[in-house]
């Protein structure tokens, strides 16, 4: 028998303070991928409800209930994290575990919208970017889920093999930032 | 000389600087060019081709001679604008284009053979002789050539680039920018207002003028301290927009860190920014011209736009006893701001007869500049009038030919613009860009008033276009003089008249380059030279267009421009690859075994964007082969251990699943059974091979398709087609699931024995034979474990969440070495694989089909499958064709390098009688020889043959024999168990 | 460049990847001039085109994007799977 120790993403890597941002790594949850078979998002969308409270929101969205979080992450794909997923909800979708397939940043502070805007091409201003927003794009040379959790909070999930060049990439841009906001 | 009073300057703090290793001081406010001009400075550079002295001619981007290198070291910056470098304590710059200094230059030599080297002079006087061209001409043409010198080592300084979005961009900050911003930024849009200058405000800050009651400087400050309070109103000062692009994407440059008198080493120097806006007004101003005379570029000589900048921004006169020359109003101007500084106006020399002229000054009506004396400075002018010509004593000349509105970023989507008659000036064609609205003097709008105005129009279009009221905004009140403008291009006369000042290309250029019949525009560019280098002829196109015109016997309108491009202004590359300065820009993957691997000393190699160990060193061993040979030892004789995470792997569900697969595979998986793995091939459309890999069926309807390390991303990008565009009605969902595993090979005849140590219940042969999969557990977690070889012993594959890969890694390796062996890594996996004939993207390099690869038996009959009709192509069946073999050497030399060409015996080594190639070798310590995977023609057909193996790069020849592709247990006997 | 992704809104063309022309593949049995033609013989038209393009970066939907290769204006973005998912 072997004892196995899990390890997070950024292990090691974070909290960072820079300037007025701060990195941390989000805490281990459980992320399920759903992805409803055809024609069957509205059945879908009824047994993620039934089962954990909240539905299937549309795209760039995400919606947050009690422990159970659902983001829309493309085209008929959506993430539940938090809960283990209801067994029943795969009568309607196809269920993946993710849990470990991604590292979760949370951005936050004053200068946290000006550091994202150094590395993706998002329009992040509050108009088309409320709280609750969750859209697909890059972070500088990476594939990721950028969410707006705050009104100076942000997340981006980006993929677990990438973790330290996502901390690299967002420490050298709070760093620029933070030496602007000093002059 | 610095004025006693007056200037937009801080008196109260004084910066010292350095130019050319002497020491100055300035004002803070200043540029260095016109603290240059305050210490009476008034040689500045040399020109590009003569060496003429230069000084200072504009007081903008726009300038042509004072070119400065900044700072030494890696971090230096050649070719800076004086014009638009701000002073800082500390400052140091240097001349360009001389030696051994700006004053006393050897190379002015060239200019006594000016007649000898014209436009054009280097494709006629280094004709002869031919092999001259080599050894002399081009080195000699290549020293003297180019403009400032990088310092050829890495740049330490941080660059930046950023993204920014916007309901309207505002580009340029004068009378029509500002108000421009007013209005949209008080209706509530998100407004971005860009302008090039630190202190934004265009010709406001330049100029003697009253706007709503107050000096312009006064109102544009006012203006942008009131933008500045609105929170939808973002000012980026020091910021030239510099390309626009397609859909509303604009280009720009911040000057971030340079002006300052220390920077924090995180601040960059610079940043690039990516806009997009929906809407933009582009208020970029004009620039002034001048007009061609013979001497019109000794120093002293500067636009008088840019002289009445000096006076009235900088307190500065650039001379004592100036002369005024002009075709419209701003001469009389010019005239009127230098009396109001208390410098003595020598004349006011007005083109245009019908001029009057309220000053008291000598004026010259109807008369032209015909010469200027003077050749480190302007020592006197010559004036030609109706009654002769006279010289005036005078040391600077103020020179203004009349406004050229800014057009540039009009034109970068292929728009040409439009001559305008009555202003002698080409103006923005309507729509050239969409959503794009010309304003104030770039739309040619020439008073204060007018601009104001016009700015406050554009913002309305804007907004209206953006579905917002336009808010009820009262019009400053301003001058409101018409511009009354008499083209003038060329005085002619005796003497090179200049019309680049940039390149030294002359009136008499321009006009040899159409003798030469290079009538267009665009050919007499590239003939003369002229417009090229970093002003990119902003001073001198219009000009030397209409002498093109006038040599051709064509109307300027129809002559036409070059063609606009982006940079408007240059952009440092280090600021465009800002962030791939190192390292680079590519994210690096790291598995989770990577710190334990690191720990035993594992030299990494990069797969893709991938960290893979290449090897694990151990004591005693001196080379990286003595290690990859014990690890292959390992794996055929105990047991070894590999970290194969960095492999695709795709979770496909649903009831089509299987027919997926079916259409993405050339062989059938919708007969898999759950729990058994199938090696599949798959095809591009065009019936070459995509990538290959094991797809294990999970459950009924639940597969996880596995692809080769490279080809992740390529697979997924094709399944996602497939499943949307090529056959929509299938019923299967695709998801990468690559991140979620961590998944080692366990390979060699003790493996089993491993696995049952670890795992919670012991392996039971007959429940997992080979091709097995299903679910296991390890350590209270559940595993995924695969029955699957890529080194032809008995091997497993075990997947667990990767959060645990660290530790099941230790735990699995530790018990390996145990039990007599360890961690393998990729130069070991490879050897392995290479013994047994299996294929890699070395084999699999686009250019190969499955009948290549001996895989034909692998493509079904009965299904339709992506690449079948192209594979089914009589010329990719040719028994022929180059395929897959294996090769040993046979005779003395034994070394196999890969990429080597394949002959036969006696034929000769060159491209026609090439047979093939090899892709993969290695030393196999199972055989005790090298061995090699190629391509040959009929290979299959001549196992037993002896080819020849050429290496021209290496040169190495070897004899081979051509054999099967696998060395090693053909018969699979190990594998299987 | 930006393109109006049906689902996500209007994005940079850096989440987009080019697919080329957005041609119907022919029937298995169409034979080899109607499969030369969808593998190999492009139109390269001055003014509009088809394309497919991927939204990569973006929800992973392949696009037929109708544009001008000569202004490059987008005409209409629609999703290859007519929607259905």
């Amino acid at each position: 028998m072997v004892e196995l120790i899990a390890k997070s993403a950024a292990a090691g890597l974070l909290p960072r303070q820079i300037g007025r941002v701060s990195l941390s790594e989000a805490v281990f949850r459980p992320i399920t991928g759903i992805s409803p078979y055809a024609g069957m998002v509205a059945q879908a969308a009824a047994a993620v409800t039934a089962a954990h409270g909240v539905g299937l929101p549309g795209p760039n969205r995400l919606v947050s209930g009690k422990g159970a979080e659902v983001l829309w992450v493309g085209r008929n794909r959506w993430l539940l994290i938090g809960p283990e997923p209801d067994p029943r909800l795969t009568e309607t979708a196809a269920l993946s575990d993710q849990s470990d397939a991604w590292v979760s940043v949370l951005i936050s502070g004053a200068d946290a919208a000006a550091v994202l805007a150094r590395l993706t091409p998002l329009d992040l201003r509050d108009r088309g970017f409320a709280i609750g927003t969750s859209a697909r794009s890059e972070l500088f040379h990476m594939p990721a889920i950028i969410a707006r959790t705050g009104a100076v909070e942000w997340r981006v999930m980006c993929f677990r093999s990438m973790a330290r060049t996502l901390v690299k990439d967002l420490s050298v841009a709070a760093q620029s930032v933070a030496a602007r906001a000093a002059l | 000389m610095r004025l006693a009073t007056g200037g937009l300057i801080d008196r109260g703090d004084a910066v010292s600087f350095r130019f050319d290793g002497h020491s100055y001081t300035g004002f803070r406010g200043d540029t260095l060019a016109s603290a240059l001009l305050a210490n009476g400075l008034k040689v500045v550079a040399r020109s590009f081709k003569y060496h003429r002295p230069r000084g200072v001619f504009s007081a903008g981007s726009e300038e042509p001679n004072a070119l400065v290198t900044l700072g030494r070291g890696p971090g230096a910056e050649p070719n800076a604008r004086a014009t638009m470098v701000e002073l800082r304590e500390g400052l140091e710059a240097r001349a360009q284009n001389c030696w051994p200094s700006v004053t006393w230059d050897l190379m002015e030599v060239n200019d006594l053979f000016a007649p000898l080297l014209g436009a054009g002079f280097y494709y006629k006087t280094f004709m002869w002789p031919r092999a001259f061209w080599d050894k002399l001409y081009e080195p000699l043409i290549r020293q003297a050539a180019g403009l400032g010198a990088l310092s050829v080592t890495a740049n330490p300084d941080r660059y930046e680039k950023a993204y920014a979005h916007c309901d309207l961009l505002v580009v340029g900050a004068g009378p029509a920018g500002l108000m421009a911003a007013l209005v949209a930024g008080e209706a509530g849009a998100d407004v971005i207002l860009a302008d090039e200058d630190a202190r934004p405000g265009g010709r406001l800050n330049s100029e003697r003028l009253q706007v709503g009651g107050q000096p312009g400087a006064d109102w544009a400050a006012t203006v942008l301290a009131r933008l500045e309070a609105l929170p939808n109103v973002r000012v980026m000062r020091r910021t030239s927009v510099t390309g626009v692009y397609d859909q509303g994407t604009f280009g720009a440059l911040e000057r971030v860190g340079q002006h300052l008198d220390t920077r924090a080493p995180d601040l960059p120097l610079e940043c690039f920014w990516r806009i997009a806006a929906k809407q933009v007004v582009l208020a970029s101003g004009a620039l002034e011209r001048s007009v061609a005379f013979a001497g019109n570029d000794r120093p002293g000589v500067m636009l008088a736009g840019a002289l009445r900048s000096y006076l009235n921004r900088y307190a500065v006169a650039p001379g004592r006893r100036v002369t005024v020359f002009g075709n419209s109003d701003d001469a009389h101007r010019t005239a009127a701001d230098l009396l109001a500084a208390g410098v003595h106006v020598a004349a006011l020399i007005d083109a245009r007869p019908e001029a009057r002229c309220d000053l008291e000054v000598p004026f010259y009506p109807g008369a032209v500049v015909s010469q200027v004396k003077g050749r480190m400075g302007v020592e006197a002018v010559r004036v030609k009038t109706a009654s002769g010509t006279q010289a005036i004593v005078s040391d600077c000349l103020a020179v203004s030919g009349g406004w050229n509105p800014n057009v540039h970023l009009s034109c970068h989507l292929n728009g040409r613009p439009v001559w305008d008659a009555a202003l002698a000036a080409f103006v923005p064609a309507p729509d050239a860009v969409p959503g794009l609205i010309p304003a104030g003097a770039a739309a040619g709008v020439m008073s204060t008033a007018g601009c104001l105005a016009d700015g406050a129009r554009a913002a309305g279009v804007a907004l209206a276009a953006l579905g917002r009221k336009v808010p009820d905004l009262a019009l400053p009140e301003a001058e409101d003089a018409p511009y009354r403008i008499r083209p003038l291009w060329v005085v002619p006369g005796r003497g090179r008249a200049w019309l680049d000042l940039q390149n030294d290309v002359t009136v008499k250029d321009v006009q040899g380059a159409a003798q030469e019949n290079f009538r267009s525009v665009e050919h007499m560019k590239r003939y003369t030279t002229q417009g090229m280098s970093p002003d990119q002829g902003k001073t001198s196109n219009i000009g030397a267009l209409a002498v093109l015109a006038d040599a051709t016997g064509r109307g300027i309108a129809e002559t036409g421009t070059t063609t606009y491009r982006p940079p408007y202004t240059p952009v440092a590359i280090a600021a465009m690859g800002a962030g791939a300065q190192g390292a680079g820009f590519a994210p690096e993957r790291f598995t989770s075994s990577h710190a334990a691997s690191l720990e035993r000393g594992a030299p990494m190699i990069e797969a893709g964007l991938w960290y893979r160990p290449s090897y694990f060193p151990a004591k005693g061993e001196a080379t990286w082969r003595q290690a990859c040979d014990r690890e292959i030892g390992w794996v055929r004789n105990a047991v070894g251990l590999c970290d194969v995470t960095t492999l695709g792997k795709i979770d496909i569900q649903g009831p089509d699943a299987g027919a997926l697969l079916d259409f993405v595979y050339t062989n059938t998986f919708s007969t898999l059974k759950p729990g058994r793995v199938r090696y599949g091939v798959m095809l591009r459309e065009d019936g070459f091979v995509m990538d290959d890999g094991t797809t294990a069926c999970l459950a009924p309807g639940h597969y996880l398709m596995t692809t080769t390390t490279a080809a992740a991303g390529p697979v997924m990008r094709h399944l996602e087609f497939a499943t949307q565009v090529l056959r929509p009605e299938l019923d299967v969902q695709i998801t990468s699931v690559t991140e979620q595993w961590a998944q080692f090979a366990v390979a060699g005849p003790k493996s089993r024995a491993l696995l049952s140590e670890v795992l919670e219940s012991p392996l039971d042969p007959a429940e997992w034979p080979f091709m097995a999969c299903g679910a296991v557990r390890v350590g209270g977690v559940a595993a995924r474990l695969f029955r699957i070889s890529f080194s032809g012993e008995e091997a497993y594959e075990i997947a667990v969440p990767a959060r645990f890969g660290d530790s099941l890694f230790r735990a699995l390796v530790a018990r390996a070495e145990a039990l007599g062996g360890g961690a393998y890594g990729m130069e070991a996996l490879n050897v392995l694989r290479l013994e047994k004939g299996l294929l890699t993207h070395a084999e699999l390099h686009g250019r190969t089909t499955s009948f290549d690869l001996g895989l034909s038996g692998m493509m079904a009959k009965k299904k339709d499958f992506i690449g079948r009709a192209a594979a089914a192509r009589p010329g990719l069946l040719a028994g022929d064709r180059e395929r897959l073999v294996g090769l040993r050497p046979r005779g003395p030399v034994q070394q196999l390098t890969a990429g080597a060409f394949l002959f036969a015996p006696e034929a000769p080594a060159t491209r026609a009688h090439a047979e093939g190639y090899t892709t993969s070798v290695g030393f196999s310590p199972t055989l005790g020889h090298s061995i090699a995977l190629g391509f040959l023609k009929s290979g299959p057909e001549r196992q037993g043959e002896t080819v020849r193996l050429v290496d021209h790069l290496r040169g190495i020849e070897v004899l081979c024999e051509v054999c099967a592709p696998c060395f090693y247990d053909p018969d699979g006997g190990r594998m299987r168990g | 460049m930006r393109i109006n992704c049906p689902t996500c809104g209007e994005r940079d063309r850096r989440e987009f990847y080019y697919g080329g022309a957005a041609l119907a593949r022919p029937a298995e049995d169409a034979g080899p001039q109607a499969w030369d033609a969808y593998l190999h013989l492009r139109d390269n038209p001055a003014g509009r085109a088809r394309e497919w393009w991927f939204h990569e970066s973006g929800c992973s939907a392949w696009l037929l994007v109708e544009r001008n290769s000569v202004t490059h204006e987008v005409y209409g973005v629609a999703l290859a799977d007519g929607g259905r998912s």
